[in-house]
């Protein structure tokens, strides 16, 4: 039995490509990508960022001023976007607000607070300043908490933090608990931002790139580092429903290290494989692939392997980190709202930056936008200690 | 109502280091002494990669080992849940500490260990697991939002789920913005179905009727206060004690999450 599908009744997305769903599709259009030389704070990193801008000038006020940082703002620009808010209010006044759940995904959440008050430690005491309010700003739960109280909702909530899959996983999450009746809508969402330590991080792997990704290219020789925000209402698809609904997920694990992907993608293969199961769908069914595609050597040999076993060479595939750079625990959702895009305006972006592809890999990789009607999308999100989810996207009335 | 089966538990604390050694300490027959834990050598990884484990790592795997060895169920077809409030903050201060310094030497192996799903990760690789696995934190709430979450996949996928709760205090300065009394790791074996050998069954709701329960031990009741992961306590000493009876544990935004225990004989 093929799950029941879950309708995006709304959604938006805030990225270095723009913020909500116009300028997205404006910059999708014009394939104009969001990344830019590092210009991050003090790093002094030769990479390329998705920094979205301007954040640093919108801080939180009012009561829920205590969970002001980078990331929750991020957080807080999105969920006012679009009309989103007003649309969860709606669904609030149909469900009520303990009837709707809240599963948010990050990766490292509010640590840039941690970082900036470490530099204000007290020389003498080694304190660290009293404004640090680690609970709603640093620790994982917060992006979901302030998710929570910023739309007064009051259902299940808890924040996913399994690196780069993150917020694909909590389609996944909010599904199971609606299904157990724990709840009878969600919001779900994704939000990462830019810090020191993923930049250093990433730098320290020896992963981030000198010059703008280039995934599936034969000179790829790493990832670029961005930011988003972005959420999705859930409600269980009706019989005429019109629009967009998750179909499948599919999640595993490689049980292979820490931070390196298995070579041939059998993690990434059975969750994709799983996806396909809950949607009751077969590989041929499948239209468009956004891959997760972080144009790291490795990653994508073991991606294209597995995409090319579960789907042969036929499907369009493109990665978009080359339009928003790898958002990290906000790229699950991000490229899941890329996906639903897809579908509702039959644009199949481009894998910006790449012009030679590997001739090592074979999947069938866009180089250009495609203009092409498209009913079914999966798109792919893999972390570090081999998490992997991959979601099924696809019009309701197809 | 979301029902789940319990097979087996492990548990790592001071002075509870082992569910089945300390079930008459849980049951209030014999007192509670803290003891300071050992640090841990998990068999499951080989060497190599168990040098690169943080004491967090190893304290989450110590329970879940624990709860493993107890049963003859093959561990690469385990689901996973694994809750932890805020997970590795010793690593969390060796990189903010190494971004102070000129350069920022942030070491690669606390980088990838530092993600929150680091134990999780360790344990796929060292049982050799390829199913879902999810880390999450609902931040003093994430013992009862892992139960949940781990429940919702056994139920769904009609599948055993290992869930793994823990917690370790941070190092200055940290511990003073975020204080946690002790470290606390418990790991329960959940199961759709009644296993062949159960040692509970769990009906659990959500409800904003209730209020938290307590523990009449003031020591055991400081754990518990004082870790999220120990939050557990109020259910492991009713499957200690194994008798029917309804346990309130916190939950999110006011809420308790319910659980009807009964034993399974």
């Amino acid at each position: 039995m093929p799950m029941h599908p879950l309708r995006l009744s709304a959604y938006t997305t805030l990225s270095a490509l723009g913020r909500g769903k116009q300028a997205t599709l404006g910059a999708l259009h014009r394939e104009r990508g969001g990344l830019r030389p590092c210009d991050f704070e003090d790093a002094e990193l030769d990479t390329w960022i998705g920094r979205v801008e301007g954040v640093e000038e919108e801080p939180i006020r009012g009561e829920l001023a205590p969970f002001d940082c980078r990331n929750n703002r991020l957080a807080n620009l999105a969920l006012h976007q679009d009309g989103f808010a007003e649309r969860v209010a709606t669904a609030v006044q149909r469900y009520g607000a303990q009837r709707i759940g809240v599963f948010v995904g990050t990766s490292t959440s509010g640590i840039l607070a941690t970082e900036q008050a470490y530099r204000t430690r007290d020389a003498r005491t080694g304190r660290l300043p009293d404004s640090f309010v680690y609970q709603h700003t640093h620790n994982v739960f917060s992006a979901a908490d302030f998710a929570r109280r910023r739309l007064h909702l009051a259902g299940p909530t808890l924040a996913v933090s399994t690196a780069c899959s993150s917020s694909a996983k909590v389609f996944a999450t909010a599904y199971r608990h609606m299904q157990a009746g724990l709840c009878d809508a969600a919001v779900v969402g994704g939000v990462d931002s830019l810090c020191l330590t993923t930049l250093y991080g990433f730098k320290a792997l020896g992963l981030l790139s000198h010059r703008l990704c280039q995934p599936w290219d034969g000179t790829r020789d790493g990832l670029n580092i961005g930011e988003a925000a972005g959420f999705a209402l859930l409600e269980w698809a009706k019989p005429d429903d019109r629009g967009v609904a998750l179909l499948g997920y599919g999640e595993s694990s490689d049980a292979h290290h820490m931070s390196a992907v298995h070579p041939e993608g059998a993690g990434a293969q059975l969750a994709m494989q799983r996806a396909l199961d809950k949607a009751g769908l077969r590989a041929e069914q499948v239209d468009y692939i956004n891959l997760h595609g972080t144009a790291t050597p490795a990653n994508d040999v073991a991606e294209d392997r597995a995409v090319v076993r579960q789907f042969g060479t036929r499907p369009p595939c493109s990665s978009t980190k080359g339009w928003t750079g790898h958002t990290l625990g906000a790229a699950g959702i991000t490229e899941a709202i890329i996906s639903c895009m897809s579908i509702e305006q039959g644009l199949l972006p481009a894998t910006l930056n790449t012009r030679t592809i590997d001739p090592r890999l074979s999947a069938n990789l866009l180089l250009e936008n495609r203009a092409s009607p498209v009913a079914v999308v999966l798109s792919n999100s893999f972390g570090f200690g081999g998490n992997n989810c991959s979601l099924i996207f696809g019009n309701l009335r197809r | 109502m979301t029902t789940i089966y319990v097979r087996s538990v492990g548990m790592a604390a001071p002075g509870l280091l082992g569910w089945q050694a300390h079930l008459a300490v849980l049951r209030g027959a014999q007192a509670y002494r803290p003891q300071p834990l050992p640090s841990f050598h998990p068999a499951l990884l080989p060497a190599n990669e168990r040098r690169r484990l943080s004491g967090t790592t190893k304290l989450a795997l110590q329970a879940a080992q624990e709860a493993m060895d107890e049963v003859d169920v093959n561990a690469t077809q385990i689901c996973s849940v694994f809750a932890s409030s805020g997970g590795d903050y010793d690593i969390i201060d060796k990189l903010c500490n190494a971004l102070l310094l000129p350069e920022r030497p942030v070491s690669p192996t606390h980088f990838h260990n530092s993600v929150h799903n680091a134990a999780a990760g360790y344990w796929t690789i060292g049982s050799a697991c390829r199913q879902a696995s999810t880390s999450l934190s609902a931040y003093d709430w994430s013992f009862s939002a892992g139960l949940l979450e781990a429940a919702t996949i056994a139920q769904s996928e009609q599948a055993p789920v290992l869930l793994v709760a823990y917690d370790q205090p941070a190092p200055f300065p940290l511990s003073a913005a975020r204080p946690l009394y002790a470290p606390f790791a418990t790991a329960l074996l959940l199961g759709p179905k009644s296993w062949p050998i159960s040692l509970a069954k769990l009906q659990m709701s959500l409800t904003s009727q209730s209020s938290e329960d307590c523990l009449d031990d003031p020591e055991l009741e400081r754990l518990r206060q004082g870790n999220p992961a120990a939050r557990s306590l109020p259910l492991l000493q009713a499957m200690a004690a194994g008798r029917a009876r309804q346990i309130s544990l916190p939950y999110v935004s006011d809420q308790q999450l319910l659980i009807q225990y009964a034993p399974c004989l």
